[in-house]
């Protein structure tokens, strides 16, 4: 779980500057995919197109949740309560005040990081570690669950729906529902995450927050104050995972308490960067891209179930069962995940 | 299980509380009760039934939250010995424990369906979930044993997610429930409880004595006390541990196994129950201090009371949203729970 990324291992034996093409070479490949993507909902049939949308949603929580539990080391199983403080504050200035799900998004990304920093401070000024950390994540989460499930000051267990809008437009992020607009915004925020992620890493709070995972004692012996690195890779990775709960509310236009805060939520979170290779860059979005469809191919076995599963027809469950299946083996089998076991084996060579 | 002649000598040195925590049980100490610490939280929860009377200005409701509350909080008590259990021998934080006590559920629910007497489905219930405690813990987290925490905690949330999901796949969404036969209402001073209720009880507080005697009393209880205090030792000695680990893990499983099978008259079955009751169980273990036994079933009485007082104290909103707020508070202020003294 806590391993140094390779790219970053300090090669600096004669003291010279960090080599910086490793990590210029991920930008390289982050605009190269980019560019490769767009054409993308072109070319899928709208299912398949939503579907894709699905993998950016998940790619972007994650990528939220491998800031602060991979790069960071502070095992997190509360991401819903950002995922949802984002999708709520969204929803909530839209459809009481009427403001842009733009801002909303942005006041989102500003709660969730101040909530964050408020948890994390708590956490670490109590010294919070281990299971005791991610269950104190986990109760924060399901307070604002019951809270929201409760409270008329966000509609209680009714949620939100966002009104639909006469005309399509950019700044209040509505499309026609097949629109390819809608990957390309994902698209673009999870680009915009991506690249936030390896500057993050590559930069001296980066290295800092990496070194105070690694060895606290140590880090803090060298002068490194390890609360405000840490506090900051919480902040961000909140930040990250609402811009992801505000993209879910205008695409899915609808938001109650357990779809935004709901534990399977955090799972949701955790789940691609675990498959993945936690603490990559690239590890997120490749779990992403296996658990996004396995979805869809589950749902559609479901509907037309071979024979000798014709009991199960029209139920649901079995595409979390295979989340289960699928974590147990990778945890036990590649612990650092797809992409981190591929790198492991290149870099050997 | 094992046949080292040196266990009882280890036994010797092990104090007489069923305390799993390795510093408390190398002390010499460790069999004073302390006295003071159980006086000062009495008094809080005097004080805070004291409030809710203040808060609701009426006695029969505070009366029916606290007996409503003790008769729950004995059952979240022995789901709380189970997790305790398995955290203090084996270090894992089981999120399965929860869907273990939803599959007993289901499994109870199936054999009352059969004609069964509901707490006959114990002697089925019980062993099941016992079998397949071994079955999980040998045939997959015995591959992990040792790995960072981290770790074990995602398999035990792959299992939660996979015995969770496959109840609803084979059975649906639909609540279900389980009719106590000759189940009625039984005036406790101005309160009334259900006859269930306190059968679930009273059957929670015999199977944690029972738990506490073979902890303490009995060969495997040592040996399962002497591998939480310290693996290599116990060992050393002749204790097969990968035997002491899978019959722990078991035993914690048939816990969640016993009180599903306690608590279906009481509740609505659904794959998504015994989650429930796994946010709470984590809420009592951290209460009672991790890994001390008698600790969770006291944690367990105190947090069924806090639920049910928090309904007064917080109107309207979820009494589980009290147990969190009592949570957090614990973890911050005692993280090392409410019965041992501060590292």
């Amino acid at each position: 779980m806590t391993t140094t990324t390779a790219a970053s291992a300090p090669e600096t034996a004669a003291g010279k500057p960090l080599p910086r093409l490793p990590w210029n070479r991920h930008l390289l490949a982050i605009a190269v995919l980019a560019v490769l993507l767009v054409p993308l909902p072109l070319i899928l049939p709208p299912a398949q197109a939503s579907v894709a949308v699905r993998v950016l949603i998940f790619a972007l929580m994650s990528i939220g949740w491998n800031m602060m539990s991979g790069f960071g080391g502070m095992f997190s199983f509360g991401h819903a309560a950002y995922f949802g403080i984002g999708a709520y504050t969204g929803a909530w200035l839209l459809v009481e005040h009427q403001v842009s799900p733009w801002i909303g998004m942005l006041a989102g990304m500003v709660i969730a990081a101040a909530f964050a920093t408020l948890i994390g401070f708590l956490a670490l000024r109590y010294k919070l570690r281990g299971a005791y950390f991610a269950l104190a994540t986990f109760a924060f989460s399901e307070m604002l669950r019951l809270w929201a499930t409760n409270s008329d000051f966000v509609n209680r267990a009714v949620g939100y729906h966002v009104p639909l809008r006469p005309d399509t437009s950019w700044w209040w992020i509505q499309f026609e529902p097949t629109s390819p607009n809608y990957f390309w915004v994902a698209l673009g925020l999870t680009v915009i995450a991506l690249v936030v992620s390896v500057q993050f890493v590559r930069s001296r709070a980066g290295q800092f927050a990496k070194a105070a995972r690694d060895d606290e004692d140590a880090a803090a012996a060298i002068g490194i104050p390890v609360m405000r690195y840490k506090l900051l890779a919480m902040a961000l990775s909140a930040a990250i995972t609402a811009v992801a709960g505000a993209f879910y509310v205008q695409y899915f236009l609808f938001i109650d308490p357990d779809l935004a805060f709901g534990s399977s939520v955090s799972i949701q979170a955790i789940l691609p960067a675990v498959i993945g290779g936690v603490a990559t860059i690239w590890g997120p979005v490749i779990g992403s891209v296996v658990m996004g469809p396995l979805n869809d191919v589950t749902a559609t076995l479901l509907r037309n179930p071979p024979p000798a599963l014709e009991f199960l027809q029209g139920r649901s469950g079995l595409d979390v069962i295979v989340y289960g299946a699928l974590l147990i083996v990778i945890v036990l089998l590649l612990p650092k995940g797809i992409y981190g076991t591929i790198r492991q084996r290149w870099s050997r060579r | 299980m094992t046949s080292s002649p040196d266990q009882g000598h280890v036994a010797a040195g092990t104090g007489g509380v069923a305390t799993l925590d390795p510093d408390e049980v190398r002390a010499p100490t460790a069999r004073a009760v302390p006295w003071l610490r159980i006086a000062v939280i009495a008094a809080l929860i005097v004080l805070a039934v004291v409030l809710a009377y203040v808060r609701s200005g009426s006695g029969v409701v505070v009366v029916q939250a606290v007996a409503t509350g003790i008769l729950i909080g004995g059952v979240y008590g022995l789901i709380a010995m189970g997790l305790t259990l398995i955290f203090g021998v084996l270090d894992i934080v089981n999120f399965a424990h929860g869907s273990f006590l939803a599959l007993a559920l289901f499994l109870t629910f199936g054999l009352t369906q059969a004609g069964l007497h509901p707490y006959l489905a114990l002697a089925v219930s019980v062993p099941a979930m016992f079998l397949l405690g071994v079955l999980v813990q040998r045939g997959i987290l015995a591959g992990a044993m040792g790995k960072p925490l981290e770790n074990q905690l995602l398999i035990t949330l792959g299992i939660s997610l996979i015995i969770e999901n496959a109840l609803l796949l084979f059975f649906g969404a639909n609540p279900r429930s389980v009719a106590l036969p000759g189940d009625r209402g039984v005036p406790i001073f101005d309160a009334v409880a259900n006859l269930s209720r306190i059968l679930a009880f009273v059957g929670a507080l015999i199977l944690a004595g029972l738990l506490y005697l073979l902890l303490q009393r009995t060969r495997l209880g040592t040996a399962i006390r002497a591998v939480a205090a310290n693996d290599t030792g116990a060992q050393l000695v002749g204790i097969d541990t990968r035997v002491i680990y899978a019959v722990t893990f078991a035993l914690g499983t048939a816990c969640a196994g016993a009180a599903g099978t306690l608590v279906a008259p009481l509740v609505t079955i659904e794959p998504t129950t015994g989650s429930l009751f796994n946010i709470v169980a984590f809420v009592v273990v951290v209460l009672g201090g991790m890994g001390n036994v008698v600790g969770a079933l006291a944690g367990g009485l105190i947090i069924g009371l806090a639920e049910q007082l928090g309904g007064i104290y917080l109107p309207g909103q979820s009494p589980l949203l009290s147990v969190f707020i009592v949570f957090v508070l614990v973890l911050f202020l005692r993280p090392q729970g409410l019965f041992r003294r501060s590292a």
